[in-house]
């Protein structure tokens, strides 16, 4: 069992990362513009706005109230 | 053309990162405890890693192109923001830069106070360190060259940029028997999350059923556009993390 936990972990580690946010956020930003796709709208303006919002968010959230990390 | 050679380039750097954690690992390991075991260990992992290349690869070419460009470049777009947040995260003074230096004591001093344990006679922690360590950065490369080569359809680009990346690595890890705490690591890891993040969102898109303008010569784009966007975010982080300190010291 705790193998079958080390290999998820390993697995999440690897795909999420640090912060799970980043990962929400661009899969709502696929499903969004798959969305707008299939009703005909050509979106590829979305996805790089995604990326700076998921990136600019998870560094706010990496930052707040401190100075120095580690 | 720019999409093919921005490709080569992107495997080789990413590659290279891994390569250089992997040998940090090996040197570590095999100066203190001996070459023999650390080496049979590096042989082991390099096995499992080509069996594994051997099973993936010829099952990627029955799955359709879309849906494999939509999952690689997901899980390319997701990685590389990893790797460029933690980059942005040192570029701006908010963690420590990453010390391939001080990795390297460290690895030494673990292997000189682990016991002596021998199986088969093989000294059980060399081999299995450098096992796990080549194993796990080894998967990191196959992975990158799956996703570079299997979206764009260049497995040749792909497998080049990061041969010639793993090659080179070892050859100078070979020359200096020291790790390559002159490389710029974080200088090369804000490069490779910038490629990763652009590639990914390209592909991504494109897997969405985006028709991107002007087809590939967008990819430069966004690769500029990410590349702006990184920038921008690391001085305006240093920025605030030098108001903090101010204000800091002032209270």
């Amino acid at each position: 069992m705790s193998r079958l936990r080390a290999f998820g972990r390993f697995w999440w580690n690897f795909v999420v990362g640090d912060d799970w946010l980043v990962a929400a956020v661009v899969g709502a930003g696929l499903g969004l513009t798959g969305l707008l796709t299939a009703v005909g709208v050509d979106a590829w303006w979305l996805l790089p706005l995604v990326v700076a919002l998921a990136l600019a968010t998870s560094l706010v959230r990496a930052t707040r109230g401190t100075t120095q990390q580690s | 053309m720019t999409g093919t050679i921005l490709l080569g380039l992107g495997a080789f750097l990413a590659s290279a990162v891994e390569a250089v954690e992997a040998l940090t690992i090996v040197l570590g390991v095999g100066v203190v405890r001996g070459w023999r075991s650390t080496l049979i260990g590096v042989g082991a992992a390099l096995l499992v890693l080509a069996l594994t290349i051997a099973v993936l690869g010829p099952a990627l070419g029955r799955i359709p192109i879309d849906g494999l460009r939509l999952v690689v470049g997901a899980l390319l777009l997701v990685f590389g923001l990893q790797w460029l947040r933690k980059a942005i995260l040192r570029a701006s003074g908010y963690k420590a830069l990453h010390d391939e230096d001080e990795a390297f004591r460290e690895e030494r001093e673990r292997a000189a106070l682990a016991g002596a344990e021998e199986r088969g006679g093989l000294d059980w922690y060399s081999f299995t360190v450098a096992f796990k360590g080549v194993l796990l950065e080894g998967l990191e490369v196959v992975f990158i060259v799956i996703a570079f080569g299997a979206a764009q359809g260049r497995f040749d680009v792909a497998i080049a940029g990061a041969a010639l990346a793993v090659v080179l690595v070892a050859v100078v890890g070979v020359l200096v028997r020291k790790p390559l705490e002159r490389v710029p690591e974080n200088t090369i890891k804000f490069t490779v999350g910038v490629m990763l993040t652009s590639f990914g969102c390209f592909w991504a898109a494109e897997g969405a059923g985006v028709a991107w303008p002007e087809d590939e010569l967008s990819l430069l784009g966004v690769v500029a556009f990410v590349l702006a966007l990184s920038y921008g975010l690391v001085r305006l982080l240093r920025r605030q993390r030098v108001a903090a300190l101010t204000a800091g010291a002032g209270a």
